[in-house]
């Protein structure tokens, strides 16, 4: 392994697993316009577990939605890995969903017609590729489905199905996997399985996860935070703990402006 | 609540506007049926009260034999000068005039043909002047006994100009006239209605049209100044006696229009049957839309039901939905419906030259509109109102689950429903009688509903077959699951489309199968090499020149030719058809017919032959005496001399050429040809074809030919059908948009997370566009099933009749499933880009 030099160079390529610069999204016009992103800057590191927190209208699922290409931005960039994402075609937007995207979505992620096992091979199904057999046995196994394949989704609980699409987000080793409240419909303990699952799946695979979510313990398993308010970036902890995370978003509170207490 | 339900109806605007149609469009038929008929019936009656606005009393003969025109050619009645010298004598008659008209003078045009009537008469009458609003265009009255006079629609059509020599076919073989006049009718139009007419002079007319000099057909009286005509009615009617009809010119023109309301009336019949048709398929229609909106609303309605509403209530809300759309579709169809009725009715009477009367809006139907649009959409409306009065209040805080019902209910009653209707048909097509017809309607009917409670058990084992020929991609394999999803759903759509494939394929299936009988029995029966034969057409029977028969005999190559002369005859008082052969073992060698008892020999004079079924009916046995009377003469007495075996395609009574003289055409219309062995076929036919130059509409043809020509109506027929039960396929195609509309509206988020992983703007159309193709492809499969149920139900009834062949148009019905397929295609586009549409992120969030 004499080739030492090239992957400083690679890695400030290949840093961002997506990236936006000079972010805003405005809704509306004139009297009704609202902003919902103000300039955001934000790099989210390969391989980590970026949470994304935020009082209700902060705009984090908007940041989210912007990132991973499902809502387009009035103004600025956004990259997934090398690829610009603002201005891509509907054809294009679908190869990069298919080539370099998963999601996890809060509720209703699974089509009711497919077994367990095709929901998490679709993607791949979509896509035309074949599924790495091997790749599929470490993800079953991990999100303990081994014996609940053949079950379709009416026949599965709610934190199974979850964990289900998270098998399916994963099956394609996508760049990013963008999770939106993946907890938010589950019970704790649901919740929290879900949750030792992604934070495995980035500690042991490198996978590279952003999740939104208003759940200060879902927050602590992610390597960093950012917090959101007013359409801006306010507040970044790394390495955080339930208590810290529910302390910056006190400390929001009591900064924030009236409104946003309602 | 009423304004809770007003507004949910708003909100779904597609889904009011897409099952609105369908009724819309049932109703259009409905009320565009009425008003067509109504418009041009008045037309009808304007036109002959103004052709007998200058007649006071008309006096016709009572036709010697009374057939009506679906029974066969109607033959005229006819009065004798003396009759006309009798009505002039009673007192307070002005002027009599006398008229000769009759159907059947064929003009060669100046193309060499005979110029063809689509369906109006072509008269030949006697010139009288212009009167009754006749009015000359150019040139004169015929003076002379070769000249004609003909109307200007006739002129027009034949390219014949004043001066012209023209050849006129009428009872009697062709004979040239110099055309000397051209005449229209008052108010400038060509003719009275479509009708061809050639005027002769009097002595002409007689002889060619009635075969009889010196008479008339009716006779036009004009009352003396200050004679009521009814009083001269009463007084022409106690001179004549009973045998002739004495009516004023008004009841006259009445009867006359009442004839022709006849006509319309079974055009409107018909047009209202396939109408129901459509009707019947909307209901299936709006039934699965008030399903599915029921399914969708199960929160909603469950909510109402937690907050206090009552079951009465609930079943109140959905029902009102239902009479909205259906007072607006009755509205709106009723105003297409006058729309569509005035133009056509616009269009009948351009192409027929008739004056249009006003359009009008006859109360049948506005009533008919109100009460099919309304009924049809509350009725259909009413199981699924019921459904929603039964969905539990504390369905509002469960998960939305609608877990399959078992299907055993439906299963078993569409069985035994589907059961009663085949066993109506059966019973029906068995007996005899009044009850046949409503029997067997009733019995199809049930059959459509029985075989749609059975479709969807029928459609998870069909679909899932049909959908492994798409599966083999994911959008395909996707669009499958998804059809298979809800069987009731896939295949009450299915179910309004089989309705009309059905009847198309039924009705197919009985034509090819007679179709089929026929060739199958000419094949082994007919022996003639060759078939001399005219293009028949209304009022009148082509013929020929019998003195060509020994001509054609001497043709090189050959051997015989046996005539035939047809006519209408009372025989015993019953209407019937009446042949004469020239040489009847001829006849039996060409035919192979079959002798049963007394011999097949050449009838001479008073001898008469007929077939065991009529036998067998008449009671008549060889050597039993029949009455037959002709259109013209007097009743003359026949002996059976032999009996033969019905052949399929053969049958009645065969006389021997003593009858001819009698007939109204004493001309051969038929004639079989046999050629020796080793002739040139090719060379003979064209030898008797010269021969045949002055009798443009006779055909010389082979075996084939000939069966070709004659079957030919049944595909003509088929034609029609398909067309009018076209507009119940387009209500099914919009059965089809609806569901899949309706589908693609419920599966909103699971299209936004398919669009989310991955899948394409173009696949996400693939996968609606396969589920449109399966459901439309699995409707089509079931109508070509009870289809050809149907069909060899009707050829297993009609048995005795000569059809003895089962046979299936399997290429007709490859071209069904092909349409079906592409029908799909095209009930898909719209939902399918509403699919695709489907904004990613809105989708998701969506409730």
């Amino acid at each position: 392994m004499t080739t030492a030099a090239p992957p400083l160079i690679r890695q400030r390529v290949e840093t961002a697993a997506a990236r936006a610069s000079q972010v805003w999204k405005v809704y509306g016009s004139g009297e009704a316009q609202v902003v919902a992103l103000r300039g955001v800057d934000v790099e989210l590191e390969r391989g980590r577990f970026t949470a994304i927190m935020g009082p209700s209208g902060s705009g984090k699922s908007t940041l989210m939605h912007c990132l991973a290409g499902l809502d387009s931005v009035s103004r600025g960039q956004v990259f997934v890995g090398d690829t610009e994402v603002t201005g891509l075609s509907d054809a294009g937007l679908t190869r990069l969903r298919r080539e370099k995207i998963g999601f996890i979505f809060q509720q209703f992620n699974l089509l009711p017609t497919l077994t367990a096992q095709e929901n998490i091979l679709l993607p791949l199904a979509i896509a035309g590729r074949k599924p790495d057999q091997d790749w599929f046995k470490t993800v079953v196994d991990t999100v303990g489905l081994g014996d609940r394949l053949g079950h379709r989704p009416n026949q599965l609980s709610g934190g199974q199905q979850q964990r289900v699409a998270c098998a399916r987000a994963l099956v394609s080793r996508p760049d990013v996997v963008f999770a939106d409240e993946p907890t938010g419909n589950l019970d704790s303990r649901s919740g929290a399985e879900v949750l030792g699952f992604l934070r495995r799946s980035v500690t042991e695979y490198g996978q590279t996860i952003v999740m939104v979510t208003h759940d200060a313990v879902a927050a602590s398993y992610a390597d960093r935070v950012v917090f959101l308010a007013d359409g801006q970036i306010v507040a970044e902890l790394t390495g955080p703990t339930p208590e810290r995370v529910l302390d910056t978003l006190k400390s929001l509170d009591r900064t924030a402006q009236p409104e946003t207490e309602l | 609540m009423l304004r809770a339900t007003l507004k949910s109806l708003l909100a779904r605007k597609l889904r009011l506007v897409l099952s609105g149609l369908a009724v819309l469009l049932g109703v259009m038929f409905v009320s565009g049926s009425f008003v067509l008929t109504d418009a041009l019936g008045r037309s009808f009656d304007n036109m002959f009260s103004s052709a007998m606005a200058e007649t006071d009393v008309l006096v016709s003969a009572r036709p010697a034999i009374d057939v009506s025109e679906l029974e066969g050619e109607p033959v005229p009645g006819m009065l004798a000068a003396a009759d006309r010298d009798a009505v002039a004598a009673v007192p307070g008659v002005a002027q009599v005039v006398g008229e000769v008209q009759a159907d059947g003078a064929r003009v060669i045009g100046a193309d060499g043909k005979v110029v063809a009537s689509f369906g109006p008469p072509r008269f030949g009458a006697n010139w009288t002047g212009e009167t009754g609003g006749l009015e000359l265009r150019e040139g004169r009255g015929p003076a002379a006994a070769d000249e004609i006079a003909i109307n200007v629609t006739l002129a027009e059509l034949s390219k014949l100009k004043v001066g012209d020599r023209v050849g006129v076919l009428t009872t009697k073989p062709k004979q040239l006239f110099t055309l000397v006049g051209v005449f229209g009718y008052e108010g400038g139009l060509p003719g009275r209605g479509p009708v061809h007419e050639i005027r002769f002079t009097e002595p002409v007319a007689q002889e060619l049209m009635l075969g009889m000099p010196g008479a008339y057909t009716s006779l036009s009286v004009t009352a003396a100044p200050g004679t009521d005509p009814a009083a001269l009615r009463d007084a022409i009617k106690s001179r004549l006696g009973e045998q002739y009809v004495v009516q004023t010119g008004q009841e006259a023109a009445a009867a006359i229009a009442g004839g022709f309301k006849t006509v319309l009336d079974l055009f409107n019949n018909i047009l209202l049957g396939f109408a129901g048709v459509a009707l019947f398929v909307g209901t299936f229609l709006i039934l699965n839309t008030f399903s599915i909106i029921v399914a969708q609303r199960t929160k909603e309605l469950a909510l109402s039901r937690a907050l206090g509403a009552s079951r009465r209530q609930v079943i109140g809300s959905v029902m009102v939905e239902a009479l909205t759309i259906g007072l607006l579709a009755s509205v709106l169809g009723l105003a297409a419906g006058v729309g569509v009725g005035a133009l056509l009715a616009k269009l009948a009477a351009d192409f027929s030259s008739i004056v249009l009367a006003s359009i009008g809006v006859p109360i049948a139907a506005v009533i008919s509109a109100f009460a099919v649009g309304i009924g049809v959409t509350v009725i259909a409306a009413l199981l699924p109102a019921v459904r929603a009065s039964r969905v539990p209040p504390v369905a509002a805080l469960q998960e939305v689950a609608t877990p399959d019902r078992p299907l055993t209910k439906l299963t078993v009653s569409g069985a035994v429903i589907g059961a009663l209707g085949a066993g109506a048909i059966a019973f029906g097509l068995a007996t005899s009688g009044d009850a046949v017809m409503w029997l067997v309607l009733g019995g199809v009917l049930a059959t459509f509903i029985g075989v749609s409670l059975l479709s969807p058990v029928l459609a998870r084992p069909v679909v899932s077959v049909l959908g492994r020929l798409f599966s083999w991609s994911v959008p395909g394999r996707l669009g499958r699951l998804n059809s298979g999803r809800n069987p009731r759903r896939t295949a009450i759509t299915a179910a309004a489309l089989m309705v009309g494939v059905a009847l198309i394929t039924g009705v197919n299936t009985t034509i090819t199968s007679a179709d089929r009988s026929l060739r199958g029995d000419a094949e082994t029966g007919f022996q003639a090499d060759l078939i001399i034969s005219g293009q028949e057409s209304p009022g009148m029977l082509p013929t020929f020149d019998e003195a060509l028969l020994p001509r054609m005999r001497a043709v090189p190559g050959i051997a015989t030719v046996t005539a035939e002369y047809n006519d209408q005859a009372l025989i015993n008082e019953e209407p019937s058809g009446a042949s004469a052969v020239t040489d009847l073992p001829a006849v039996v060698r060409d035919l192979s017919l079959v002798t049963v008892a007394g011999s097949l020999a050449q009838p001479g004079p008073g001898e008469v032959v007929v077939d065991d079924q009529n036998a067998a009916q008449a009671g008549l046995t060889v050597g039993s005496t029949v009455t037959v009377k002709l259109p013209k003469g007097s009743p003359m007495s026949y002996r059976i001399t032999g009996v033969y075996q019905r052949a399929p395609f053969y049958g009645g009574f065969i006389f021997g050429t003593d009858l001819v003289p009698g007939m109204r055409f004493p001309q051969p219309s038929f004639a079989y040809v046999r050629l020796t062995d080793g002739a040139d076929a090719a060379a003979a036919r064209q030898g008797l074809e010269a021969l045949l130059v002055d009798s443009p509409e006779m055909l010389v043809e082979d075996e084939q030919q000939y069966l070709d020509r004659e079957l030919g109506e049944g595909a003509q027929m088929l034609l029609m059908i398909q067309i009018l039960l076209g507009l119940a396929i387009v209500i099914a195609v919009l059965g089809v948009i609806n569901t899949l509309a309706l589908s693609v509206l419920e599966r909103t988020r699971e299209l936004g997370l398919l669009r989310a992983i991955g899948l394409s703007r173009a696949a996400t159309m693939r996968m609606i566009t396969v589920e449109a193709v399966v459901i439309t492809v699995f409707g089509v499969l079931l109508g070509v099933a009870v289809g050809i149920g149907l069909g060899a139900a009707v050829v297993q009834g009609l048995a005795d009749e000569g059809l003895n062949t089962l046979a299936i148009p399997w290429p007709a019905i490859a071209v069904y499933l092909a349409a079906g397929a592409i029908l799909g295609v095209l009930a898909a586009a719209l939902p399918a880009t509403r699919a695709a549409r489907i904004n990613v992120l809105t989708a998701i969030a969506h409730d």
